[in-house]
């Protein structure tokens, strides 16, 4: 029956949104999708009022329900965490383009064990997902962390219980490094955890983390810093250990190649670069190519455009990691090739 | 005076409110109706590619594009069936006592806390259970259980594996204490329809009040109180929220109580945002909603028929 009420909802709430579109203010754009990047586009909306007089309403309803109502033009534009492939974009008319970056980072509960001082690798983290390892005094953890006191304590994985771009990263990371993961499990917004419990939202991973003796969890970076949760370093590409810091996300941005990707769709997991942090994703923004009202579409690439020339610091404060400006450029070059109403 | 004249006098004010009335009653049954056959031809994409077996198919993997709704369904029976067996015998000594025991001044306030029960939102009791009851298990519950239990033949295996605190008996807990409230309340209210000459005439001949509660009041009401606790099944198999932050969200079958699960209404609530529309995905959540719907009409249908037999 909740069921029935919520869906009964969701489209009373799209039969108003719809009724009221014509009606809507000529300065207020409408978004949906991606609740991972709500935060920074709330707070982007709210310093750019004053001058660029855009008022944004953006419904964090998650990334797939952003692509159903972009494609279905019911908002002005759609936010996704993964990026959608080039086929799909060409079919339902759309550009894509990301905003800002975000890293997901490990939280573990080893009791002695402070933050950022165990060393984990891909490799392993992959096979403590699939059960190959099950203690955290496992050989092969003992290896990679020289004069580190593991207990004998059962290892308890804890994954995102809703569908989520942050699992979509992980999994996606898993899969680049370990074969065995790509194989039997592969990536997804949700997948067929081999074993493990489920909890709701960053939230839910981070308190079931920290009240079983033994958990390891995946959390967003913004979520992990502002929480002060106990994180692990990881190795890069390079060989290097990282700790999650701004400085390692951003060296991860910065190295990777983003000339060579179409449609920005950009692959930021397990990037070269010494100082890199392996687990990262940009969050993308869905535009039509088609719109009934260019200037709406204009608005829309006017916001992100304040965001991208003024929006830095506050993107920096809310810990999520501003893209190169070199990548700014490049959206702003495709806006004025393809998206109609693009700013002059 | 003959009907014939009575609606001869109706004004119009009368046959716009009947029809009026009427339409409202009709609106209910289309809405019904619309819902069941949007949901089934919602999920009629899933059922046909995975066949029949999408009923019994454990495998619940989106990378593959592989659905099956026997986790979900599995864990839906369990946990509800299992709250069941805790909420029933609650439930019947809350009835029992309020209709036999406790004095005239008590029954009013109680039963009223009771009924209050019922009307905290479920997102309270998921917060409850997650904050409160899930680390009182893992710390607790669960090791002593798996102490007591864990090496006992047979039945050993159900209280076995790692004490994360979540799982299906914590659901099933968290279960049984939203539906003792509506169980309570109906037994309560048949408890009271025996009439009192039946229940005096059996303390006259020198009957205890148990003997009374067994060999009268139970048998007079037995359909009635079946259809309350069927209502309550009925509330159990649908509830979402409260189950989906304490059942642990796993999509596999579990061989322990301690064991993660998924409800039908917890998984599609947890996978409903990230479904592209038209996606094989989408169709078999809207498929396991329609089976949810069939399970709690047959199971609602059952304690309606049950509960109006007696006052018919």
């Amino acid at each position: 029956m909740r069921l029935l009420m919520s869906a009964l909802a969701a489209s009373l709430v799209g039969a108003v949104a719809m009724a009221q579109a014509p009606a809507t203010q000529a300065q207020e754009i409408t978004g949906a999708g991606s609740s991972f990047a709500a935060p920074i586009y709330g707070k982007w909306a709210e310093a750019s009022q004053a001058t660029t007089g855009i008022k944004l309403n953006y419904q964090p309803i998650g990334s797939g329900g952003g692509i159903n109502q972009i494609n279905n033009r019911t908002v002005d534009f759609g936010a996704s965490d993964m990026p959608v492939a080039a086929d799909k974009l060409a079919q339902n008319h759309l550009l894509q383009f990301p905003t800002v970056i975000g890293g997901v980072v490990l939280a573990i509960n080893v009791p002695g064990v402070e933050t950022n001082k165990l060393k984990l690798d891909g490799e392993l983290l992959a096979d403590i997902y699939l059960g190959k390892i099950t203690k955290w005094n496992d050989k092969r953890i003992a290896e990679m962390n020289n004069g580190l006191k593991l207990p004998n304590l059962a290892i308890a994985p804890v994954y995102r219980a809703d569908g989520s771009g942050t699992t979509f990263v992980f999994t996606d990371y898993l899969s680049l490094v370990n074969a065995d993961w790509k194989a039997k499990v592969g990536s997804s917004t949700s997948v067929n955890w081999p074993l493990g419990t489920g909890a709701k939202g960053s939230d839910g991973v981070a308190a079931t983390v920290k009240r079983v003796p033994g958990g390891i969890g995946y959390v967003e970076s913004a979520y992990a810093i502002q929480n002060h949760l106990t994180t692990t370093q990881l190795r890069n590409k390079a060989g290097s250990f990282v700790v999650p810091s701004m400085e390692s996300f951003a060296a991860a941005a910065a190295s990777a190649d983003w000339s060579k990707v179409q449609n920005f769709a950009i692959d930021l997991n397990d990037q070269p670069g010494a100082k890199s942090w392996p687990i990262e994703s940009a969050t993308f923004v869905l535009l039509p190519t088609d719109p009934k009202d260019p200037a709406q579409n204009g608005k829309v690439m006017n916001f992100f455009d304040w965001g991208f020339s003024h929006g830095n610091d506050i993107a920096t404060n809310l810990l999520y990691v501003p893209l190169p400006e070199s990548v700014h450029n490049a959206i702003r070059a495709e806006w004025k090739a393809k998206a109609p109403g693009a700013p002059k | 005076m003959s009907t014939a004249s009575i609606s001869r006098r109706r004004s119009p004010g009368d046959v716009i409110f009947a029809a009026a009335a009427y339409g409202c009653g009709v609106f209910v049954l289309v809405l019904l109706g619309a819902i069941i056959v949007s949901l089934f031809v919602g999920g009629l994409p899933a059922l046909s590619h995975f066949g029949p077996a999408f009923l019994w198919h454990t495998t619940w993997n989106p990378v593959t594009q592989t659905f099956g709704a026997g986790v979900p369904i599995f864990g839906t029976l369990v946990t509800s069936l299992l709250a069941l067996v805790i909420a029933v015998p609650l439930a019947f000594g809350i009835a029992f006592y309020l209709t036999e025991i406790a004095p005239e001044w008590v029954r009013r306030p109680v039963g009223t806390a009771i009924e209050l029960l019922a009307a905290i939102p479920s997102i309270i009791y998921g917060m409850w259970g997650f904050f409160v009851i899930v680390p009182i298990m893992s710390q607790y519950v669960m090791p002593t259980l798996t102490d007591w239990l864990g090496d006992v033949p047979l039945i050993g295996g159900l209280f076995s594996g790692p004490p994360f605190g979540t799982g299906l008996l914590t659901a099933a807990l968290i279960l049984a204490v939203m539906v003792i409230p509506f169980i309570a309340a109906t037994m309560r209210d048949v408890f009271l329809t025996v009439p009192p000459v039946y229940k005096e005439s059996a303390y006259g001949v020198g009957c205890t009040t148990w003997e009374v509660m067994r060999s009268i009041v139970i048998p007079y009401t037995r359909v009635s109180v079946v259809g309350g606790i069927m209502l309550g099944l009925g509330r159990a198999l649908g509830e979402t929220m409260a189950v989906t932050f304490v059942i642990g969200n796993a999509n596999r079958i579990a061989t322990s109580l301690f064991d993660p699960g998924n409800t039908i209404a917890s998984l599609v609530a947890l996978e409903f945002p990230e479904s592209p529309a038209g996606s094989l995905k989408l169709s078999s959540l809207l498929a396991l909603g329609f089976i949810l719907f069939v399970i709690s009409f047959i199971v609602l249908a059952v304690s309606r028929f049950l509960l109006r037999a007696r006052s018919a």
